[in-house]
């Protein structure tokens, strides 16, 4: 039938490769199910997570998981209201071990600088590294530099690769949100997508919006102290949450719904957003985890988050329900359902 | 948000809705078939599936979703002129946002940039002209697209940099007219529309006289609406008045920002920079009379179509393609053989397939929640 047709899995398709195939969206998706997964096709990426849980000899008899991730920072520009680029290459790895359920310990930091880098900006990235990685309470163990003929990259890109140790019991998992489940979100949507669009200067907008960057290990510790049975649990980057969110339907097989009224998001980028032509749904964050848990743990779940300094704003935003199974659909605030996919590429702004 | 939250006030809403329901039995013709109101405007199409509207009406009323999204209409053969401009080496080749998915023959704006053409996304044509200023020693292109909301802005551009002397900056204009196209879908033979809502930001700029014939000639009533999800049920309240009374008029929703003539400062400086074209190429509806505009012969220097080579080859719509008949409000978006199998967002074969304000990405987007009911009611009359 048709609208079964309508939802069957997409192929990588492209020749090239296009921005959109970095935007987290369709494109990628395809990307790394068709390409990357499928041939290096080893059972740890198969979870499709934001790190890989490996279980080791050592540590087997404590019932703890190695949990191992790598992400890469090419944001322009390189400093911004709120962060850096050397803040969020360590928070962004941070979070990818957190949202495992592990406790993030050591990183690795891969330099690649293109020649003619002012050793000035350099230095005041690689204090902004240690800086985080202080707060975040991670040590960079390792490295390797990298100087390329200028025009072969753009500054500065910084690959991080991160080990933590899950504790035993901890397992969310994109698959595991059941019908009734409640979702939560520990702040405001949007701000790091809006503040770099703001940052870029393109728009010469009188605004402040800052970039919500920060390490959420510390969050996500209070959060499994309170409420141990969390089932989902992803940081909601690029994409944005209404990429989480179509992640968790389609792997759970299950319907998010969320409500609009109940969506923490700033004026400032709500005013960035009317203005371009854009979806704060899809806006980029690097501060933001996204929460599903079972209807009777919310209220602890919630009480948790907003009890941390990264969840102050922390808010109930919807709940999990059965159908129509692998969808995201948003009760807008005006009183009609709309469905959320998944990008298409980029977000562009509209003509009029 | 001040402004903004006001126009979309659900309590208000629940009470043009029930305003609306009230209606209906005065209006004779929905006992025989829903009414079919046509926006024509795209902007006009993303509120509605923004706000998820189409459900909150009565069954009487059905919304066809018509041709005014200015990216999903222009032809595969101007995008691949695009192309040809953006690939060439001393050419920085700027656009709107949303133009760069609109696929060609053989590729997008997108894919030129991916394979190495300099295509700048641009909010504005002076950030066009700025670039323009920035390198000299560069011809900068705008990509000029848009019904008459855009017209002045660009023509404003253009007479900019006529006073500043820049000659590396051109356009490639595929400005575009919306009353002859009212008239090409009014003028159908197989259009049942019974009303239409008028596009807020054209009627700011062309005011409210040149949709008089739609009324006065056509006999179906029209309403220049905002673009909040308040202006939109208001707006079909009046339509729907109108009806009742047995009325046919246009009528203002949008007075806040539609003067009666219009916006006169732009529509001089439009007047003065183009001149319509006997006929230009519409994706989906093919060929309209007077509905584009080309740049006067004193601004040819500034017209890249004059200035370089284009190819300039036609390209037929692809045959399994039924915007057209979507675009009349004929068939459904999800009625189209193609609809969400060869034709996706993704890989769109259609016009209505390409920018989020045409119909069918509308649909795809927001709009798929209801499908399967909708597929399920289909098959049980019998027509799937």
């Amino acid at each position: 039938m048709k609208a079964e047709r309508l939802r069957a899995r997409r192929r990588l398709t492209a020749d090239t490769i296009t921005l959109a195939h970095g935007a987290g969206g369709k494109a990628m998706h395809d990307l790394i199910d068709d390409l990357f997964a499928g041939e290096f096709d080893s059972a740890e990426l198969a979870g499709r997570e934001d790190q890989a849980r490996l279980e080791i000899d050592a540590l087997r008899q404590t019932g703890a998981r190695l949990a191992f991730t790598t992400d890469s920072y090419v944001v322009d520009p390189l400093f911004f209201p709120g962060g850096d680029i050397g803040a969020l290459a360590v928070n962004g790895t941070v979070n990818d071990l957190a949202v495992g359920g592990a406790q993030p310990l050591y990183l690795s930091c891969g330099m690649i600088l293109e020649e003619g880098l002012p050793l000035a900006t350099l230095r005041q990235v690689v204090m902004s590294m240690k800086k985080a990685a202080d707060r975040a309470g991670v040590a960079i163990v390792t490295g390797d530099t990298k100087v390329v003929p200028r025009g072969s990259a753009d500054k500065l890109f910084i690959n991080t690769a991160g080990v933590g140790v899950i504790p035993p019991g901890r397992e969310p998992g994109a698959g595991r949100a059941r019908p009734g489940d409640v979702i939560l979100i520990n702040g405001p949507i949007g701000d790091h997508g809006a503040a770099i669009v703001d940052a870029r200067g393109e728009l010469a907008l009188e605004n402040s919006i800052e970039s919500d960057c920060q390490a959420l290990n510390g969050l996500v510790e209070a959060l499994f102290a309170a409420c141990p049975d969390v089932r989902c649990l992803r940081d909601a980057t690029r994409g944005g949450l209404a990429t989480v969110l179509n992640e968790f339907a389609a792997a759970s097989s299950t319907a998010m719904r969320i409500d609009e009224q109940a969506l923490p998001v700033r004026e400032q980028v709500r005013g960035v957003c009317e203005l371009l032509g854009l979806d704060p749904l899809y806006l980029a964050n690097e501060g933001k985890l996204v929460a599903v848990v079972p209807p009777e743990s919310a209220d602890r779940a919630l009480a948790a988050l907003r009890s941390h300094p990264a969840g102050r704003d922390a808010a109930i935003i919807g709940e999990v329900r059965d159908a129509p199974a692998g969808t995201v659909v948003l009760a807008t605030a005006f009183g009609g359902d709309r469905l959320v996919d998944m990008l298409v590429g980029e977000q562009l702004p509209r003509i009029c | 948000m001040k402004y903004v939250d006001e126009f979309r006030d659900p309590h208000k809403a629940r009470v043009l809705i029930r305003r609306i329901e009230s209606l209906i039995p005065e209006i004779p013709l929905t006992r025989q078939r829903p009414l079919q109101l046509m926006e024509f405007c795209g902007g006009h199409t993303h509120t509605i599936f923004r706000y998820g509207i189409e459900q909150m009406l009565p069954d009487a009323i059905e919304l066809v979703h018509g041709p005014g999204c200015p990216v999903c209409v222009l032809p595969m053969g101007r995008v691949d002129d695009c192309v040809a401009l953006a690939e060439r080496p001393d050419v920085i080749f700027t656009t709107f946002g949303d133009a760069m998915r609109v696929p060609g023959s053989q590729k997008s704006l997108l894919q030129a940039k991916a394979e190495g053409a300099d295509v700048r996304m641009v909010y504005s044509p002076m950030d066009a002209l700025a670039l323009a200023r920035k390198h000299p020693d560069r011809q900068v292109i705008f990509f000029a697209l848009g019904f008459e909301t855009t017209m002045p802005s660009t023509a404003l551009t253009v007479l900019q940099a006529e006073r500043e002397g820049i000659d590396n900056f051109s356009l490639f204009c595929n400005h575009i007219t919306t009353v002859p196209t009212i008239k090409a879908i009014l003028d159908s033979p197989d259009m049942q529309i019974d009303g239409f809502l008028a596009p807020g930001h054209v009627s700011m700029v062309v005011g409210e006289k040149p949709f008089h014939f739609v009324a006065e000639h056509y006999g179906k009533p029209i309403v220049i609406t905002g673009f909040e999800p308040l202006d939109i049920l208001h707006s079909l309240w009046m339509l729907l008045r109108q009806l009742a009374d047995g009325r046919r008029a246009v009528e203002n929703q949008y007075a806040r920002v539609v003067r009666p003539d219009g916006n006169r400062a732009g529509l001089a400086a439009v007047s003065r920079v183009f001149e319509l074209r006997e006929f230009f190429e519409w994706r989906g509806l093919g060929s309209i009379d007077h509905s584009g505009v080309r740049m006067r012969d004193e601004y040819a220097r500034f017209d890249a179509e004059r200035r370089f080579a284009v190819p300039n080859i036609r390209i037929a719509d692809p045959k399994a393609c039924q915007c057209g008949e979507v675009l009349k409000g004929v068939i459904k978006p999800w009625e189209c053989k193609v609809f969400g199998t060869a034709c996706t967002p993704e890989t769109p074969m259609g016009a209505l397939m390409v920018s989020s304000e045409g119909a069918c990405a509308a649909y795809y987007n927001f709009g798929r929640i209801d499908l399967d009911a909708l597929v399920a009611r289909r098959e049980a009359a019998g027509e799937g």
